[in-house]
């Protein structure tokens, strides 16, 4: 790990490789930057957003691996030699929205959209894990995220449309 | 002929952008090179004099690039903030200071504003800063401002910002001359807005062009323009405030300006490089404001059916530590507590008292759930004591449909006389009987009493003035692409005004949804607006829009008309091409007409190409009549001469378990009136976060001081919003529609609803379960089990 | 709420974190980093190093035998309560895991860290001391053992040194005439509990575990007293404190309630398994 010092702060900064939607980005920051703050101001990625900066809210689930993980709970230095996955990877490969993000518009599962990028995200790993989560299964799938506009009503509900629009895209040929 | 988009749920415009992460909310955006980046220093004392401010250590830390203190604001900065609503009752109104002068007065006050090149390093440096203080002993709840043996102010007497009485009748004589007579002595818990985002405003000095530019999460744009300027010492037309992206306001956004939209952009201007500031969740819940706390008294006479022959209410509200939004949140207590009833007497007095707490400003229902608290406890009081049926006490008292407009002789809040305009109060009580099936409860209840579980339902009503004025404004411009391009002053914060407000434009408009884009919270693009609060933005802007686009369409058809050659009578728009009426083929599209509009001699797009076919105008006239504009363009304003009045009531079963005291909600049931609803899917997805926010305020949230003012619960981890786990699964939700007489469209508005009646149909449900009064909320596990405990 | 500045290191072998350890003053050893992140941000630590064990080889192994599972120091959470084995072998592991915090946490998380970091609200560290399990760590004075019993001292503070690192937990098997029970009543589903009780019974013992009751996990021996009354038998060696979510009377009676029901559930786990057997 390669060491060098801010020009303004006189900080030691940190040689940093970050795989994010399978791109990776070489980057140089203190060793206290959080990974939410190095993917929204240093990667420009600000899908990902920050909402209680103490690992309670979700807002900043971002996929580690696939799986969720709190970017507000994780330095920069440290999520190297992983695949990152945030809410701007979510979409299909020809830039339509993603099952996930598909049926959150069609069961007006957002309002303010500040919490929606944790909630798509956690979704969508929970629905890889199970793709055909029971109403039951639906709620607890999004029981770490807080969401203060919806009542939660729409986005169980889009949960399971999810699941529905994910199965008919792999029936497709 | 398309169908109307009125009434009908359209996806939402908004949503695709939000879903990618392409959402801009004001910590995302990146205005320049050389951003800087804010923290403040904030007071760790509820009440102290400050000796003195020592910066030294600061100035070292590298990476710092300011650091103010009061000392170091100049002109209108250094004087206090502004007291945006006086009344002549707020005898004793007082505003902090950007930057504290002399003393604090609650535990987050701003002592000093630090820009840096990041916001770790103007952290670290908000370490260095050292202040001392003369701690001073502070007054914490309702209780100890009353009894003012400290006071927070000390040239406020009795701690006193306000009293106020308002009354109609003699209610003190037609309660003491009632056959029957209780009092009830009632406590509300502070709670507060707390969207997931929190405040944020990034600003941007433009030397060159002697411009500032600034965004700020907010609900009103043009408010806070007009305070930047004149802190500022800069004309108006120099300052342009735009609204990004809100992640949630309920309030906690209309309060303005807040230290930092003024500081920011001072600092901007000081440094010549753009400064941003992005509130932390804990200085969220220190520095941004509270509501809800009072402690009630009732006294209520009524006869033999429970009619209400007087009430007699007294309340003592906790502002905070000072009064920037002047007395709203209590007038609308005293006035919204009648609910859909009509008092013989009513007599309503209220003190507005000082705290060493976090200021206290609109949250989502504005002062409505106090009322409708002290108001359904009372019913439900009165029920219990005629051993009548909830529902029948209330029916009795109900104003009836033929009564409209009822006149209260009382004054609300926007200083007009609070009259409702519309309602239908009795169908909507069989509605919601019917909902959650009322009356079979009692054997529901029954049957899990012989299993040992304890069941309990409850009811509350409400009616929340809505749409209050002043005013506002709505631009409707209809390009040569056919493009119609909306602006409205107020502010979005997620109830996709984008998408209703384009419904409105292509219903009156005659245009295609899909080309309608509304742009709201910019004041570059209508610089008139008041504000997204009262749950009035369908009804002031929707209305504005409305009429605007009402004046767009007059002017498309006098010009197709003109050209076309026929009478506007016979002509009609559909899906943006205005045609004859059974001659389709004879028509002209939008764009066409935008062309024609505008007599200007060149010619760009194919739109201005085929538009030089069409002959428009007097030739002996001059090119832009004396009465006329060049471009196809509506400009409105709605005013009303006062507010809507929306209505609901919500019941909901609640199951207590004997052992543990834990709160579990059974059924969850609406019925909502709105007036004309515009998007249902959206009007219901506001009554489910209401009703979810309301769960929280009854069961779960509270702002925990201790005697010292600190604030014990301040993260997430401790201030318990609910997850889905805590909400109900599945609201039944009922509509009725009683249009308001007021506006064009016959709308109210839908906000704020879901919330208000959430304290008091907690309390009268668990009360059911309990057996016994219920008279604090909100409640939690433990303190259910400790009224058992002294109930035993 | 940013961290202050500290040094990184992310060292490959344990040699090399406990040379860290022992090198950097006021260095602090980071596994998961579900508990320390939030800390650091809040600026309520701030050490001069963190140590990042995430990369060090052979702290991500869970092993489960007959005699018992062992859990490495970066096994996360998720992986322990995903195993079957784990499951089979020690259930209470597996009871428990499930009502701490929220997945996503638990994805990053490790029950070692959860258990080194005292938590007295914490699930894991009162599972450990129930059953009776214990942590190996190594430092700069080589490699020790610390029963459950020696490890937890105060609040937040266990009995690793400052140059220690865990590196496994150990949880031992179930006896076959032994049977568990977990139960936590918390304010919101996946918060600190304002109560937990985790039971284990077999022919001649009855043993219960608190936690967010006193402020260390603790564990109470009600060997041959009646379930029912077994809570009020336990209270006299727990000091239920009162907080923002719960008083004291009303901790004491979670303890009353918590405690019958665990109690009752391990036993007829108990009754379940040597019917199976």
């Amino acid at each position: 790990m390669t060491l060098s010092t801010d020009q303004q702060t006189g900080e030691d900064l940190y040689d940093v490789r970050l795989r994010v939607n399978g791109v990776v980005h070489d980057l140089r920051v203190p060793a206290r930057r959080l990974l939410s703050d190095a993917l929204r101001h240093d990667l420009g990625m600000t899908g990902t957003h920050v909402g209680c900066e103490h690992g309670v809210c979700g807002a900043c689930t971002v996929l580690v691996d696939g799986r969720p993980a709190r970017a507000c709970l994780m330095f920069a230095v440290a999520a190297v030699e992983v695949d990152i996955t945030t809410v701007e990877g979510l979409t299909h490969p020809d830039g339509s929205l993603g099952p996930v993000q598909q049926a959150f518009r069609e069961c007006h599962g957002l309002q303010c959209g500040f919490c929606t990028p944790g909630f798509l995200t956690t979704i969508t790993a929970g629905l890889e894990e199970n793709p055909d989560p029971s109403h039951e299964e639906a709620r607890e799938m999004i029981g770490g995220n807080l969401c203060r506009c919806t009542g939660y009503q729409n986005i169980v509900a889009a949960v399971e449309r999810a699941a529905v629009l994910r199965r008919e895209g792999q029936e497709r040929p | 002929m398309t169908t109307k988009l009125m009434g009908q749920g359209v996806q939402r415009v908004e949503d695709d952008r939000l879903l990618r992460g392409q959402g801009a909310y004001a910590d995302d955006l990146d205005v320049g090179p050389g951003l800087l980046h804010a923290a403040v220093v904030r007071s760790p004392h509820a009440h102290a004099r400050i000796v003195d401010i020592d910066v030294d250590a600061v100035l070292d830390v590298e990476g710092v690039h300011a650091v103010f203190t009061h000392d170091d604001l100049t002109g209108p900065m250094a004087d206090p903030l502004p007291l945006l609503i006086p009344h002549p009752a707020l005898t004793h109104g007082r505003t902090q200071y950007a930057l504290a002068k002399d003393e604090v007065n609650y535990v987050g006050e701003a002592v000093a504003f630090i820009v840096a090149t990041d916001r770790y390093v103007a952290e670290d440096a908000v370490g260095k800063v050292r202040v001392t203080y003369d701690v001073l002993p502070a007054v914490v709840g309702i209780d100890a401002a009353r009894r003012a043996d400290r006071l927070v102010h000390d040239d406020v007497p009795g701690n006193l910002g306000a009293r106020l009485e308002q009354q109609t009748g003699d209610a003190p004589a037609a309660v003491a001359a009632a056959p029957h007579r209780l009092s009830l002595d009632l406590d509300i818990e502070r709670s507060a807005c707390m969207p997931l985002e929190g405040r944020g405003t990034v600003a941007r000095w433009e030397p060159a062009l002697d411009r500032l530019q600034v965004w700020t999460s907010t609900q009103s744009s043009t408010g806070v323009r007009a305070a930047v300027a004149v802190k500022l010492g800069l004309d108006l037309g120099q300052v342009d405030v735009i609204t990004p992206d809100v992640g949630g306001g309920f309030g906690v956004k209309i309060n303005h300006p807040w230290p930092e939209e003024l500081l920011v952009p001072y600092a901007a201007r000081a440094l010549g490089r753009p400064v941003k500031f992005t509130e932390d969740r804990r200085e969220h819940f220190i520095s941004s404001a509270h509501e809800r706390a009072q402690v009630q008294h009732v006294e209520v006479g009524f006869d033999d059916e429970g009619r209400l022959l007087g009430l007699d209410v007294e309340f003592w509200h906790d502002h905070g530590a000072y009064t920037p939004y002047g007395l709203i949140v209590p007038i609308i207590t005293s006035t919204q507590l009648l609910g859909p009833y009509k008092p013989g007497a009513y007599r309503v007095v209220f003190h507005s008292l000082y705290t060493n707490t976090v200021i206290v400003t609109p949250y989502r229902g504005a002062g409505r759930p106090q009322g409708c608290y002290a108001m359904e406890r009372t019913m439900d009081a009165i029920a219990a004591y005629l051993g009548k049926d909830r529902t029948e006490v209330r029916r009795v008292n109900l104003i009836q449909p033929d009564e409209f407009p009822y006149e209260h002789h009382l004054v609300f809040q926007d200083g007009r006389p609070l009259t409702y305009d519309s309602g239908n109060y009795p169908e909507m009580l069989d509605k919601i009987k019917a909902l959650v099936d009322w009356d079979s409860f009692p054997a529901r209840k029954a049957a899990a009493a012989a299993e040992g579980r304890k069941l309990g339902i409850g009811l509350a009503c409400y009616v929340e003035g809505t749409g209050v004025g002043p005013y506002e404004g709505a631009h409707v411009h209809v390009e040569t692409t056919g493009k119609v391009k909306v602006a409205t002053g107020l502010t979005s914060q997620g109830q996709g005004h984008q998408t209703v407000f384009a419904q409105l434009v292509a219903d009156e408009l005659g245009c295609r949804f899909s080309d309608v884009e509304v742009v709201t919270g910019d004041t570059r693009r209508m610089p008139y607006a008041v504000g997204t609060f009262a749950s009035r933005a369908a009804v002031m802007s929707g209305s504005a829009i409305h009429l605007a686009a009402r004046r767009a369409r007059e002017k498309a058809l006098r010009i197709a008309a003109d050209a076309l050659e026929a009478s506007e009578d016979d002509l009609q728009i559909v899906d943006g091409v205005v045609s004859v009426k059974g001659a389709p083929e004879v028509s002209l599209d939008l764009g066409t007409i935008s062309v024609l509009s505008n007599p200007l001699r060149y010619a760009f797009d194919e739109a201005s190409k085929r538009a030089t076919q069409f002959q428009v105008g007097d030739p002996g006239k001059p090119p832009v009549a004396e009465d006329d504009e060049p471009g196809l363009e509506g400009r409105d304003f709605y005013s009303p001469e006062r507010a809507t009045f929306a209505s609901g009531m919500h019941a909901v079963i609640v199951e207590t378990d004997p052992d543990t005291a834990e709160i579990r909600i059974v059924q969850y049931a609406v019925v909502h009136d709105c007036g004309t609803l515009i998007n249902p899917m959206i009007v219901e997805g506001q009554i489910h976060g209401g009703v979810a926010q309301g769960v929280g305020g009854a069961l779960y949230e509270r702002m925990a001081y201790d005697e010292s003012g600190q604030l014990l619960n301040a993260s997430f981890m401790d201030f318990l919003m609910p997850y889905v786990s805590e909400v109900p699964d599945g609201i039944d939700v009922d509509h009725l529609e009683t249009p308001s007489p007021l506006n064009p469209l016959g709308i109210k508005g839908a906000g704020e609803a879901g919330v208000i009646p959430s304290a008091a149909v907690f309390a009268a449900a668990i009360e059911d379960a309990e057996g016994f009064p219920i008279t604090a909320m909100p409640i939690s596990p433990s303190e259910l089990f400790e009224l058992r405990l002294a109930q035993s | 709420m940013k961290p202050a500045p500290f040094a990184y290191h992310r060292p490959r072998t344990l040699d090399e974190a406990v040379a860290l350890l022992a090198s950097e003053p006021d260095a602090k050893v980071m596994a998961g980093g579900q508990s320390l992140v939030p800390l650091l941000t809040m600026r309520l630590a701030g050490p001069a190093t963190i140590v990042d064990v995430s990369a060090v080889e052979g702290l991500d192994t869970l092993a489960v035998d007959a005699e018992g599972v062992r859990v490495g120091a970066m096994v996360r959470h998720a992986d322990v309560l995903a195993s079957a084995d784990v499951r089979r072998v020690q259930p209470l592991v597996s009871a428990a895991l499930s009502h701490v915090a929220h997945p996503t946490i638990r994805n990053r998380g490790t029950t070692v860290g959860s258990i080194v970091h005292a938590d007295a609200a914490a699930e894991m560290p009162v599972v450990l001391a129930v059953l009776g399990g214990s942590v190996d760590v190594v430092g700069g004075s080589g490699r020790r053992t610390i029963a459950a019993a020696d490890l937890f001292l105060g609040l937040l503070e266990s009995s690793l040194a400052p140059d220690e690192v865990a590196t496994s937990a150990w949880f031992p098997a179930l006896a076959d005439d032994a049977g568990v029970g977990f139960a936590e009543i918390a304010r919101r589903h996946g918060d600190y509990a304002m109560v937990g009780v985790a039971a284990h019974v077999d022919a001649t013992a009855a043993r219960v575990g608190y936690l967010s009751v006193n402020d260390v996990p603790t564990v109470v021996d009600v060997t041959g007293v009646d379930p029912a009354d077994a809570g009020e038998a336990a209270l006299a060696h727990l000091a239920p404190g009162g907080d923002v979510h719960a008083s004291a009377a009303y901790r004491a009676q979670l303890v009353r309630v918590l405690t019958a029901r665990v109690l009752r559930e391990a036993h007829e786990h108990r009754q379940s398994r040597q019917g199976a057997a």
